[in-house]
Parts: C-alpha cells; sequence; structure tokens
C-alpha cells in the first residue's frame, strides 16, 4: 500500500501511470448493449445528474425573471410576466462585476505564471543538480506540506501590512505562489526524462538554462499544463486570502466581491443570482471547451501530487 | 556548460581522466551554485511567505499583539492559558470536528458509488462527469449564492419542492438542528466531483482480467465488486480518505458565507473563530494561539495517520 503523504519516497505513484490513468479518465468508451442491469443504473445515474444540476438551473432560472417575480409568493418555476434580461443588464451597467472578473483573472494569471516558473526552476534543480544543500531543501519543502496555509492569515496580514502590500493585487497574488506539492510534482516528472538527452546537449556546449528551456520545457508540456490548470482554478476560486488582504473595492476579485454585494443587498435575489452565474460562466465555459484537459490535468495532478 | 568543451576523443586516455575528473569537480562546484540561484526565487518567496508567517506567528502567539501592531510585548503563556479554557475555541474545535466526519463520510462514499455508476460505461460520458465535476470549478461564494437560495425558506427550491408533497420546509440555515446539515450536503455537492475523478482513475486502472477471469468463475456482478474492486481501490480510499480529511478540517469559506458560523456559534469552526478574533475582534496574538492550538492538532492527526500507515505497511 503506498501512503498518501508526499513525505514518503514510497508514495511516489509514478509520474507515468498517473498520466496513464488520467489518460484512460478521459478515454473510454465501452459501448455494450443495455441489459436490464445497464438500464438501472442508467436511470440510477440519470437522476443523480439532474439532481447535481438542479441547483444551478435553478439560480439561472431565477436570474431571468424580474426582482418582483423571484420575490413572489408562491413561488412559479416559470415566470408570469416571461423571463427578461434586466437582471443581467443592471449587473453588467452599474455593477463592479466586470472590474471584479478582470482582478480575478489577472491575479490568478499572475499567480500561474510565477507559480509554475519559479517551481520548476526550483523541481529542475533539485532533480538534475546534486548540489549541497540538496537534500536539505528537499525535505524542507516536503516537510512545509504539512502546514495549513489557512492558520497563517494572521502573521501574514501583519507582514503584508510592514510590506505595504495591504490593498494591493501583488497583497493577493505572492502569498499564493508558493506551492511545495507542485515542485514536488514537477520534480518527480524531470526526474523520468531520460538524462542522455541532456549529456549529449552539455556536451555540445549548451549551457544548462539553455537545456531547461529549450529541451526539458518543451518535452514537459503536458505535465505543465496540469500544474497551470490546477494552480489557475485555485488561484480563481480563492477566497479567504484576498478577502482579508483586500478592502478596496476596485481590487476586489470575483469571489470576495460577490460576498459583500450579498451582505450589502441581500434582498435583490434575481441580481443576486445573475451576479453568481455570471461569475461561474468564465470557468464554466472553458471548461466546456477543454473538459479532457482540465480532467487530466486535474487527475494527474491529484493523483502525482499526492 | 564549459567544463565538458575540452573533452574531444583525440585526448590520451591518461590525460582524458585527469581531464574528466577535473572537470567532474568544476561542475560539481558550479552546480552548488547554479542549484542555489535555481532554487532561489522559489526560496525566497517559500522563506517569506510560508517559512517566516509560520515562525512569526508563533511568536505572535505569545504577545499581546492588535491589529494596529500595538502592544507587541511578550505575555508568555497568557494566551495559550486563556485559548485553553475559551468555551469558544473548544466548540468551534468541536464543530471543525463534527463538520469533518459528516462531511468526509458521504464524500468518500457518494464519490466511490458515482465513480462506479459512471465506470460501467454507459452513453453520456461527457454528461456525467460535467454533472459531477462541474461544481468542484465554482468558487465558495457562488456555491454559497445558489445553496442559500435554494434554502430560502419562502422562495426557495427546496422548500417549494417539499411543499408539492405536503411536506412543510424548515428555515434549514436558521435553525440550530439543520444548520450544519444544509453546510454539509452544499459541501458534498459542491467538491465531491474531485473524488469522483480520482475514484474513476483508479478504477479504470484495474485490470480488466481481473473481472474476466472472477466472470468465468461465475463471480457476479456484486461478487466482483466486493472482492476485486473495494480491494483494487483500497489504495485510492486511503488516499481520498486523508486529502479529504485535511480539507475538512480547514473548512471556513462556505460556512461564513451560508451561516456566517451561526445560529449561535453552532456552525462556526476553528478558522471562523481565529478569523474572528483577529480581525473583528483586534486580537492577533491570542487568534495566533488558537491558530497554533489547531495546527498542533493536524499534525497529531498526520502522525497518528503515518504510525498507523507505515504498521500496517510493515504487517503487509
Amino acid at each position: 500500500m503506498t501512503t498518501a503523504t508526499p513525505a514518503t519516497p514510497a508514495m511516489s505513484s509514478s509520474h507515468r501511470a498517473a498520466a496513464r490513468t488520467a489518460e484512460a479518465v478521459v478515454s473510454t468508451r465501452r459501448r455494450k448493449p443495455l441489459d436490464p442491469f445497464r438500464m438501472v443504473a442508467f436511470v440510477i445515474l440519470a437522476v443523480l445528474a439532474v439532481a447535481w444540476l438542479v441547483p444551478v438551473l435553478w439560480a439561472v432560472l431565477t436570474s431571468f425573471k424580474s426582482e418582483a417575480e423571484a420575490a413572489a409568493l408562491p413561488v412559479r418555476i416559470i415566470p408570469e410576466g416571461g423571463f427578461t434580461l434586466d437582471a443581467y443588464i443592471q449587473t453588467l451597467s452599474s455593477s463592479m462585476v466586470p472590474r471584479w472578473a478582470w482582478n480575478s483573472l489577472l491575479t490568478s494569471t499572475l499567480v500561474t505564471v510565477i507559480t509554475v516558473a519559479i517551481s520548476a526552476l526550483a523541481g529542475y534543480a533539485l532533480s538534475r543538480l546534486r548540489f549541497a544543500g540538496r537534500n536539505v531543501i528537499t525535505m524542507l519543502i516536503v516537510a512545509s506540506i504539512m502546514i495549513p496555509g489557512q492558520i497563517l492569515i494572521v502573521p501574514l496580514f501583519q507582514l503584508m501590512l510592514s510590506l505595504n502590500l495591504v490593498d494591493t493585487y501583488w497583497g493577493i497574488v505572492l502569498p499564493q505562489v508558493v506551492a511545495a506539492p507542485m515542485v514536488f510534482i514537477l520534480k518527480k516528472f524531470f526526474d523520468q526524462i531520460p538524462i542522455e538527452l541532456e549529456e549529449a546537449a552539455l556536451m555540445d556546449g549548451a549551457s544548462r538554462l539553455k537545456i531547461f528551456w529549450s529541451i526539458i520545457l518543451p518535452l514537459s508540456r503536458p505535465i505543465l499544463g496540469a500544474v497551470s490548470i490546477f494552480v489557475f482554478i485555485g488561484a480563481w476560486n480563492n477566497f479567504l486570502w484576498p478577502f482579508i488582504v483586500v478592502n478596496d473595492a476596485n481590487l476586489m476579485t470575483l469571489p470576495t466581491g460577490l460576498q459583500t454585494v450579498i451582505s450589502a443587498y441581500g434582498i435583490q435575489y434575481a441580481q443576486n443570482m445573475a451576479q453568481a452565474v455570471l461569475a461561474a460562466l468564465p470557468l464554466i465555459v472553458v471548461f466546456l471547451f477543454f473538459q479532457r484537459q482540465i480532467i487530466k490535468g486535474i487527475a494527474t495532478t491529484g493523483i502525482a501530487g499526492q | 556548460m564549459t567544463t565538458a568543451e575540452g573533452l574531444t576523443p583525440t585526448t590520451t586516455p591518461a590525460s582524458g581522466t585527469a581531464h574528466l575528473a577535473e572537470g567532474r569537480r568544476r561542475r560539481r562546484r558550479s552546480d552548488t551554485l547554479r542549484g542555489w540561484i535555481y532554487c532561489s526565487p522559489f526560496l525566497i518567496a517559500f522563506g517569506l511567505f510560508l517559512i517566516w508567517p509560520t515562525v512569526y506567528g508563533l511568536w505572535m502567539s505569545f504577545t499581546g499583539t492588535s491589529l494596529a501592531g500595538t502592544n507587541t510585548e511578550f505575555v508568555g503563556l497568557t494566551n495559550w492559558i486563556e485559548a485553553l479554557g475559551d468555551p469558544n475555541v473548544w466548540s468551534s474545535l468541536g464543530n471543525t470536528a463534527w463538520f469533518t466526519i459528516l462531511s468526509t463520510i458521504p464524500l468518500v462514499l457518494v464519490a466511490l458509488i458515482l465513480a462506479v455508476l459512471v465506470n460501467i460505461g454507459l452513453p453520456g460520458q461527457w454528461f456525467w462527469r460535467l454533472s459531477f465535476f462541474m461544481p468542484f470549478l465554482l468558487a465558495s461564494t457562488v456555491v454559497s449564492q445558489f445553496w442559500v437560495w435554494m434554502l430560502n425558506p419562502q422562495l426557495g427550491l427546496v422548500n417549494t419542492a417539499l411543499g408539492w408533497f405536503g411536506i412543510e420546509g424548515k428555515a434549514w440555515l436558521q435553525d440550530p438542528s439543520t444548520a450544519m446539515i444544509a453546510v454539509v450536503v452544499t459541501t458534498v455537492w459542491w467538491t465531491v466531483g474531485f473524488n469522483f475523478l480520482l475514484y474513476l482513475a483508479a478504477l479504470q486502472n484495474i485490470p480488466e482480467q481481473l473481472y474476466e477471469a472472477a466472470s468465468l468463475d461465475g463471480a457476479g456482478r456484486w461478487r466482483q465488486f466486493v472482492s476485486i474492486t473495494v480491494p483494487q481501490l483500497a489504495p485510492t480510499t486511503v488516499l481520498v480518505l486523508v486529502l479529504q480529511l485535511l480539507a475538512s478540517l480547514k473548512v471556513f469559506d462556505q460556512i461564513y458565507q451560508m451561516t456566517g458560523g451561526g445560529p449561535g456559534g453552532s456552525t462556526r469552526p476553528v478558522l471562523l473563530y481565529i478569523y474572528e478574533v483577529g480581525f473583528t475582534g483586534y486580537r492577533l496574538g491570542y487568534a495566533s494561539a488558537i491558530s497554533y492550538i489547531f495546527f498542533f492538532l493536524i499534525i497529531l492527526i498526520s502522525v497518528a495517520y503515518m504510525v498507523i500507515s507505515s504498521r500496517r505497511s510493515v504487517k503487509a
């Protein structure tokens, strides 16, 4: 049995196995004729899947009602006065949702780019360079995975105060770029790239940085994609830290901004739902287009990282 | 890399070896410098945003620091003693534990059931994955909005639907006896997709031959599930369970957004209490002490897990 903490080398479910597994997740196409067992399973699955979609559908439905109809009793599924785009027009024209969406996009992109860059560079050094202190660094990184980041909000906020980063984009971004598990995942992937490729390039006089850039990174595209997806989703949806470090409404991300709206105008149901739907939309659209890659990325990172 | 340049096939064996050894030595020295340089961007961020706050937080727990940064004098164990005697600390730790138990069990079982059902290979694969996994992509705020609206006592779909069957609904989130359950249901809906994916991946890694052999031996579907699927999934179950326990212990977002910890503190998890003490009560030193008590409990659980799993692997 493999242990689940990244701390032990024994657990390293080989990365290739994880990738193969993840590939399998997206590519099963087993079509067999419907026997009674499969029909029952199909019905159960269909009921569950619809049940899972109901909260989303209910929110979407509400967002297309007028405020009066959304708050009208008795509750009607289909509004008497028909559907309207009012809530969306209101939200997009006079609320800060577009601004927050931009802030989310900007900060999440920065978090992703920086995290992947510094983790890949460190992962490469730990994988390929034999240097004094390497084992200490590896142990430190692995041990740090035990620290739950959430308990650090208090000292981290103090640190941000003294760095003058409270209420800034960098204040949101910087503490999120430390992702010890990602360093580990990338290191494990680099470990499996044949060393001969690199030695040949070294012989030809290529510099390490050049090798990293033009040999290692191109070969690592799948894992870099997986890690990026994982980090981006985490940053896009992060609530606690942006909520602590930003008070200026102009700098809020979507999750934190929406929270202030709920507390401020709790009674505008249709608009609340329109905002939530708009906030959910970007990732859902991205998911619909890149379902395979995203599921693969999550499965790979989720398995290999843990 | 400059050291390898002199290595040409024309060098005599003797000088070649010397050259090689010297090159290796030089390379090792330059590797040390290079290694630290390559690691430094990560290490700087790591030290500044993870190690330093961890150390500084421990120091703060021995001071009377307030949000304004005043009163930083050393107060010894005062905060710790106060925290251990604070009924809110214990009740919020209790709520955290209760939430963890209530959420982890369905989050593992439901994920397993969904994965097994989807893995049968029925048509509509993309639709099943979309339905069960999509909520995982939503921000906590969006999820909370959706469910507060679903559970709205007068206007929500849940009570409306119960009304169709003549059942009178409740104010789920405002009633201390149901608020936690409502939060747990929301959490299961939101995050089961991740565990579902891990299980699905594991299921598809089980060799098909095992099932073929079993059905040749006359084992039925249930028997195959119990004797092949469940044991083969054991490592994944341990993984999912541990990840889920650690994730559930850190609950904050959806509870803060849905109930604010209420009614009457009945859903308040420890992280929310830390937030309240530190950021609305301005007592950062005291909040740090509570954080560390929580941290030590998490470490205890992790160590206990490691001891148990290493003992089990020794036995195996």
